[in-house]
């Protein structure tokens, strides 16, 4: 198969950046994504240009490193799927597709299609965890966790901080990626004593950090790669209301 | 070639001197169960008004890094941890799915820590150190609980208790597991652990920033020297004590399940500054891996080993069969694992069912185009439980499955073949988890200790979190109270000399503006690597790749193409001085591999085999842990032998009939 691709090309921060054309030629369909930009790299640096910069560690859906907007969509067209995942049996032969990198002002491009997203680890410093030492914990099945909680707690844990959420936002919102943080540990009885405190003080820093207020769109939804539900930004501004109205000892 | 030869017996000296060294494991007295009970007694403690006062690095954020540096953090150590990913969280050991193994008994079918340990020497095929697997086993019931606290989402029963189930090696069910997505969870616990002490600022985080030297001082670890991977700036960090916890070097390969990035040059740099590098050859091809389909292929994805709880595996009995698998009768399936292990069935260990799915495959029995895959057969689980059931378990591997291969996996049976996976070789360390250089201290994958040749699935994620939680933040205490730490400046000589050395090798990179890239040269290597060292080695081979590798380096260092500069972000860069350091660590591992000439777990010596077809050890010949020393480029390193001493797993012949 043969493509043209328009990639964001940026050499700095600082720099500004463009669409620059490039073809890759020759693909098989059961190539990745990322192993198509293997291939159009390997054509650059044997004509000894710089090769197109990206982010990109586990190739199977799971670190939450690779992320692009192709074709304006957030980690591409298949549903549930992360840009590692995406396989060029999915695009027709001969297509043109545009590969840009996440644009929010709190993940500011690095170079090409590297972004920093710092900032989600800051929001998680700010409270997304439970405080329990090393060694205090109790016998482990003295805390029950209902079968229903553990798999709904579950399915919010699932999260890989990738961003495509802020990326399709028109807010450039983190409520979903702070939500499902939120849910992740308030679902559970072990974490059930900071919950407020804790949508309080993650929100806060995800205003700190410059990402947006949420509008309902549901756009963050239908990009999340792990199909993780908008009903966890409800539950987190349930956290966030009942905090800011009662209290954080609440 | 004698397999003992360059042996040396002395004292252990407190610096890695040149030359000769005899090993001391350190290992507690007393009885296996109380040896790491008098141990913690025994050892000194940091008072907690003069922790503040040491400072420790912890190189990488894995679970052995994240938990290490959350656990230190919240004694109030100052601690620093850095990482090449842009956050700790993505870290390779996020990637594990299967499970966690821990003695915890909770499905009341005889499970003990004794039975946990015997398992655990019994899969590494008796070339582990005991005390360290006993250990490992105590503390795996206390990573379980500390986990659940810090909102591990693990599966549960109806009823709110834990849910386990069986893996390979065990005839029990202990294995924790959430979902398919063990290693996620628990390092997000671990991660989240870790930016607590951030928020406390008891630990400082360095991400972007990639280990390239160890700093010796008066012959004990005091610094690191990093590049900062977004300004090429080469950093200075000091300190009391470097924990390395860098994961495995299953890249070498090219193809391995190993994320992209993960590779030996922080150990490797370490190995060169006088730690010993244990048991290279000791490397682990896991046996369900989506099969190889073509050169653009960058990596190889795993299926859980989880799945043959469930999944039968098999190929037609007869050669060259090419109809489909639904046209193919169950007479006319061999179930061969079944069939030579009716115990284990489809649960033998990793080793053992991988190198059944070669011979089957060389028989030429394999199936799908290239004929190199068995099939993993789900139907009768499907008919037997429903396919909900199915879909509960293992839903995401499915479908990850489904994405990569475009087949139907509830439909079709999965196609799998063995790739490269996990190392259960790494430096050399003691009892106390420290290397042969005072104050460097490795944990997790990047040690050589408890998985022996053979690791039993679901016991890294133990490992990496008993090493992190539980062993080093007393063993790192009681070195930073025994040990006299002269104050050290970032400005001193072996901070600038480390420096060049390090300038030197990227402008060298730079340079050299040849015609090949460096992703051609990786995957030359891990072609050559795999044929020649890798599922079944025979010396003719080993001596083929120990001829060929010093050439293909040679290449390297003069035809090499990194376009750009050192002083920004270069992926190219960073890629190929790991490349380099896999070009000379190659070497020492099948070198490693041509002295062990007896078969053992994931080491199969064609030449050291049962009659039917097994491994054979040899245990008065090798059983050793054999560490190395590295005397300069170019030159054949020397082995020192660590004797291993079986008190209480008496080693026999594995069987898993």
């Amino acid at each position: 198969m043969n493509f043209d691709l328009l990639v964001w090309r940026q050499t700095a921060g600082a720099a500004p950046g463009k669409m620059i054309k490039y073809r890759a030629e020759g693909i098989s369909p059961d190539t990745s994504f990322l192993e198509m930009l293997d291939i159009v790299n390997e054509g650059l640096l044997a004509r000894g240009e710089e090769p197109i910069s990206f982010d990109s560690d586990c190739r199977e859906g799971i670190c939450g490193s690779c992320g692009f907007v192709i074709n304006g969509r957030a980690h591409g067209p298949d549903l549930g799927t992360a840009t590692c995942q995406l396989h060029m049996r999915r695009f027709k032969d001969g297509e043109e597709i545009t590969v840009e990198p996440w644009r929010a002002r709190a993940f500011p491009v690095i170079k090409d299609l590297v972004v920093d997203r710092t900032a989600f680890d800051r929001i998680v410093a700010a409270g997304g965890y439970i405080s329990v030492n090393t060694g205090s914990a109790p016998e482990a099945n003295s805390i029950l966790v209902p079968h229903q909680d553990q798999e709904a707690s579950m399915d919010a844990a699932a999260c890989i901080a990738c961003g495509a959420c802020v990326a399709a936002c028109k807010n450039a919102s983190a409520h979903l990626y702070v939500g499902a943080k939120v849910s992740h540990l308030t679902l559970l009885p072990q974490g059930k004593p900071e919950s407020a405190k804790r949508a309080l003080s993650m929100l806060r820093q995800a205003d700190a950090e410059g990402f947006g207020s949420c509008s309902n769109e549901g756009e963050c939804e239908a990009v999340c790669p792990k199909q993780i539900s908008i009903r966890n930004i409800a539950r987190m501004v349930r956290e966030y209301s009942r905090a800011t109205l009662l209290g954080t000892d609440s | 070639m004698s397999p003992t030869a360059n042996v040396a017996t002395l004292e252990r000296p407190t610096v890695a001197l040149p030359g000769t060294m005899r090993l001391d494991a350190r290992v507690p007295e007393g009885s296996l169960e109380q040896k790491w009970d008098s141990r913690k007694f025994e050892q000194k403690l940091v008072a907690p008004a003069n922790r503040r006062r040491h400072t420790v690095l912890v190189v990488g954020s894995g679970l052995a890094g994240a938990a290490a540096a959350a656990a230190l953090g919240e004694q109030g150590y100052n601690v620093k941890c850095f990482t090449f990913h842009d956050s700790p969280r993505r870290a390779h050991s996020i990637a594990a799915q299967g499970g966690i193994n821990a003695a915890k008994n909770y499905k009341n079918d005889g499970d003990s820590v004794w039975r946990l340990f015997y398992d655990t020497i019994k899969g590494g095929d008796y070339r582990s150190r005991e005390a360290n697997v006993y250990r490992l086993a105590q503390l795996s019931v206390n990573i379980i609980d500390q986990c659940v606290a810090q909102g591990v989402p693990f599966a549960r029963e109806y009823g709110g208790q834990l849910d386990t189930r069986s893996f390979g090696g065990a005839q029990l069910e202990r294995t924790f597991y959430a979902r398919g997505q063990t290693g996620q969870q628990l390092l997000l616990g671990a991660y989240q652990a870790l930016m607590r002490q951030v928020e406390r600022g008891t630990v400082q985080l360095y991400s972007r920033r990639e280990m390239l030297d160890l700093v010796v001082a008066d012959g004990m670890a005091r610094g690191i020297v990093c590049r900062n991977l977004l300004t090429g700036e080469l950093e200075r960090y000091s300190g009391d004590a470097v924990l390395l916890c860098t994961g495995g070097y299953g890249n070498v390969y090219y193809l391995s399940t190993n994320a992209l990035n993960s590779n030996v040059t922080a150990a490797w740099r370490c190995h060169k500054r006088g730690a010993l590098f244990a048991n290279p050859c000791f490397t682990q091809i896991h046996p369900t891996c989506i099969p190889v389909s073509g050169e653009h292929q960058s990596k190889l994805t795993l299926m859980s080993e989880s799945l043959r709880n469930d999944g039968r595996v098999w190929v037609p009995k007869q050669k060259g069969d090419q109809r489909s698998p639904h046209q193919i009768p169950d007479d006319e399936r061999d179930y061969y694992l079944e069939r030579r292990y009716p115990s284990f069935g489809n649960l033998v260990p990793r080793d053992v069912a991988s190198r059944n799915a070669k011979t089957v495959c060389d028989e030429g029995r394999g199936v799908g185009e290239t004929g190199l895959a068995v099939y993993l057969d789900f139907s009768n689980a499907i008919g037997r439980l429903g396919r909900n059931s199915i879909e509960d378990r293992y839903g995401n591997l499915f479908e990850m499955y489904a994405r990569i291969s475009g087949e139907d996996p509830y439909a079709t049976p999965m196609r799998i073949y063995p790739a490269i996976h996990y190392t259960m070789g790494g430096l050399w360390v003691d009892y106390q988890l420290m290397s042969t250089v005072p104050g460097l201290f490795v944990l997790g994958e990047a040690n050589f200790s408890d998985h022996g040749a053979n690791r039993l699935g679901a016991s890294a994620l133990m490992q990496g979190l008993a090493d992190g939680y539980f062993v080093a933040p007393y063993t790192v205490a009681d070195y930073l109270a025994s040990t006299k730490l002269a104050p050290i400046d970032p400005r001193d000589e072996a901070f600038s000399s480390a420096v060049s050395d390090a300038q030197a090798q990227i402008e060298k990179l730079l340079s050299i503006r040849g015609k090949r890239t460096v992703r051609e040269v990786h995957r030359e290597l891990g072609l050559m690597m795999w044929d020649l060292v890798g599922m079944s080695r025979n010396e003719a081979g080993l001596r083929k790749a120990l001829n060929r590798i010093p050439h293909l380096r040679a290449e390297f260092w003069s035809d090499i193409s990194v376009p750009g500069t050192g002083d920004n972000l270069n992926k190219t860069l960073e890629y190929a001085a790991r490349v380099g350091d896999y070009l000379e660590f190659a070497e020492l591992l099948a070198l490693d591999a041509l002295r062990r000439a007896e078969s053992c777990g994931g080491h199969f010596r064609e030449e050291s085999q049962t009659p039917e077809g097994e491994a054979l050890r040899d245990d008065a010949n090798f059983s050793y842990a054999a560490a190395w020393q590295f005397n300069g480029a170019g030159k054949e390193s020397t082995l020192v032998q660590e004797p291993l001493e079986f008190e209480y797993a008496h080693p026999t012949q594995r069987s898993y009939a």
